[in-house]
């Protein structure tokens, strides 16, 4: 039972990381219809940049990881700019390839930058190795931060889009881009905001995957298990991709507890086909119809 | 333009367009089968690689270039190919029985990775087919008893009969002849009814199913054709480097055969063999300029995997139709020469309709 328990909550922290970057997939794709291949290399950078200000310029925490989120948030910011605003109108499979370049570009042009290449670098943390025990089951710091943290940009991330003049504004956008143009919203700023929240989210989530998985130029791999988390909750659904995250992540780590070895890995995935396959629109999604 | 009077219905399906084609093609087969007896085994290696990718290139362009499906998980069919090829080799079987096996062996894959296709597209259907190249591979590293795990296998060289092909050159002309052999077949296929479907179901999968088109079956074949021919070239592949291992049959080699079909053209069988001579040759050009780069640049293993990408992304932005299209324009620019206008190819952007407005 306490192994049952221990594997959960684990597996909610490694799920809120999968939710956190299919997160950014949903806010993208709900807003401009590109699928972003490159969320998790997005992450990557993310957790480089958080990397860099805190290990290699020993700034303190509290700031280095701020100032990670608003350059990555820059950095998604401009990848849309010069990039991915001028595809809009080309065909699904051109954008889908383009982000894969863009990812394959990013993994091979972080491997190059000095001091930060392919090997694998942690984060300092104030919370690292510290160990929580509670009635019989041990959990670290690490993982109980991942759980808070997630918890709390979502919360912050609903009353942005609820309460706020932008993030009603993004809502509309995201809603129908016309009409959101002909009521004064500048959509392609709100492009670029959407892509700026997005990368800032997903540094979050490179922040606090670190001490789990560490920094590495492949960790954005890990991103590709966040589609199924988006698949199950819905692709065009906020808390779908919330509930997917965790699901994915409590199915991955009680199938390794569990099952023979190497379902572990592929766990997410076949999660996936089955959602495809038994309900394609996933849990909190509504089929769409497509005009011929 | 070489405009074609039509005076016959079977202009719109014939093989070549004229006989100024036919002299042309003709050309090439000849200096194809006579040019290696004059050339070095290092570049026959080449071509034996030109002619595996031009073959996996054929079954990715059919399904992506002309059905319309897109794939993230091609190399796990050049893996079940390989894998199928090899083991049966190493169990005693004879080359030509463990070809064809490997081919339909991922013909059943691609079968049943094509079924969920029925209900998918577009987005969905690239994360499925990667999901399904994750779990292939998963069972390819686990499945020790057969596949010798992580720790990979030797392959048999390939023997018909008595007659081992050892040397690249016996190499080259057998995948050769496969290769214009899949080229054709595929070029066959696109004038049939079953070939007109599939670009029909590219185009528009509703109106092709109100114009009596079985959208299943159109898919579920274009699916099983396409990893057939990524099995053959799986075959091949195993036998030109001898040793396979899991970690050959990664993401980046679907990237890779992606990146051949869009480079190359998405949409035309020429597109293929462009591709595919540009996947090959890429790396060797790389390793020749290495020398008057920077030292510091030229020394990155990421070099190849950022030229890859930034070519990717370059294509998609500035030339959709890849290095067909290209062809195409130069082309047109002599065949209109001194008359060519600035401007006349420029591309109209058409703007696909949103899925939600």
């Amino acid at each position: 039972m306490n192994l049952f328990l221990q594997g959960v909550i684990s597996g909610i922290s490694i799920g809120c990381i999968y939710a956190l970057v299919a997160l950014g997939f949903v806010l993208i794709y709900k807003a401009t219809e590109i699928v972003n291949f490159a969320q998790g290399e997005l992450m990557m950078v993310g957790a480089f940049f958080a990397f860099t200000f805190i290990n290699l310029w020993h700034w303190p925490f509290w700031l280095g990881v701020p100032a990670a989120f608003v350059g990555t948030a820059l950095f998604g910011a401009l990848l849309n700019h010069f990039i991915l605003r001028r595809m809009i109108g080309y065909s699904a499979f051109a954008i889908v390839l383009a982000t894969v370049g863009i990812a394959t570009l990013l993994r091979a042009l972080v491997s190059m930058v000095p001091g930060w290449g392919t090997d694998t670098h942690t984060i300092d943390n104030p919370v690292a190795g510290k160990v929580l025990r509670l009635a019989g089951i041990a959990i670290s710091y690490e993982h109980i931060a991942v759980i808070v943290v997630t918890t709390a940009l979502v919360g912050a991330l609903y009353l942005f889009f609820t309460f706020t003049r932008w993030g009603v504004a993004m809502q509309a956008t995201s809603q129908s881009q016309l009409a959101a143009g002909y009521v004064g919203i500048p959509v392609r700023s709100m492009f670029s905001m959407i892509w700026g929240i997005s990368a800032g989210v997903a540094c979050i989530a490179g922040v606090l995957l670190a001490p789990i998985a560490f920094v590495h130029v492949n960790v954005g791999y890990i991103g590709l298990k966040a589609f199924p988390a988006a698949v199950l909750g819905g692709f065009g659904s906020i808390p779908g991709a919330i509930v997917g995250g965790l699901i994915i992540g409590v199915v991955e780590e009680l199938s390794g507890l569990y099952l023979p070895h190497g379902i572990k890995s592929v766990a997410a995935y076949i999660v996936l086909l089955v959602v495809l396959l038994v309900r394609p629109q996933g849990l909190f999604g509504v089929s769409l119809k497509t005009r011929v | 333009m070489d405009f074609v009077k039509k005076t016959d219905y079977d202009y719109d399906i014939k093989l070549f367009k004229n006989w100024n084609a036919v002299f042309w093609y003709g050309l090439l087969a000849a200096a194809l089968l006579i040019g290696p007896l004059f050339a070095a085994p290092y570049v026959l290696t080449l071509g034996v690689f030109v002619g595996i990718y031009v073959i996996a290139g054929a079954g990715l362009m059919l399904l992506s270039g002309y059905t319309g499906q897109i794939s993230l998980g091609h190399a796990a069919f050049m893996a079940v190919g390989a894998y199928t090829s090899g083991v049966l080799q190493g169990m005693g079987v004879p080359f030509p029985v463990a070809f064809l096996a490997a081919g339909a062996l991922a013909a059943i894959v691609g079968i049943i990775v094509g079924l969920p296709a029925l209900r998918l597209h577009g987005i969905y259907l690239a994360i499925a087919t990667l999901a399904f190249a994750f779990i292939i591979e998963e069972i390819i590293s686990r499945w020790e008893d057969v596949t010798k795990g992580a720790s990979g296998m030797m392959v048999k060289t390939m023997a018909f009969g008595s007659w081992p092909a050892r040397t690249p050159m016996d190499k080259y002309y057998i995948v050769l002849a496969v290769a214009v052999l899949a080229m054709l077949g595929i070029k066959n296929l696109l004038r049939s009814p079953s070939g007109l479907a599939m670009m029909a179901v590219r185009d528009s999968g509703t109106a092709a199913q109100a114009m009596g088109v079985n959208l299943a079956r159109t898919k579920l074949t274009a699916f099983a054709i396409s990893a057939a021919l990524t099995g053959f070239a799986g075959a091949f592949y195993a036998d030109a480097i001898k040793f396979i291992s899991p970690e050959q049959f990664t993401i980046s080699v679907s990237i890779e055969l992606i990146v051949l079909v869009f480079i190359g053209g998405i949409g035309s069988l020429h597109g293929i063999v462009f591709g595919s001579i540009f996947v090959v040759a890429l790396p060797q050009l790389i390793s020749q300029i290495k020398d008057f780069l920077p030292q510091y640049v030229a020394e990155q293993p990421g070099l190849q995997a950022a030229v890859y990408g930034f070519l990717l992304l370059f294509f998609i932005m500035v030339e959709p139709q890849g290095l067909y299209g290209i062809w195409m324009k130069i082309k047109h620019y002599f065949s209109q020469f001194p008359f060519y206008r600035k401007g006349e190819l420029k591309r109209n952007k058409s703007f696909a309709k949103a899925e939600r407005w």
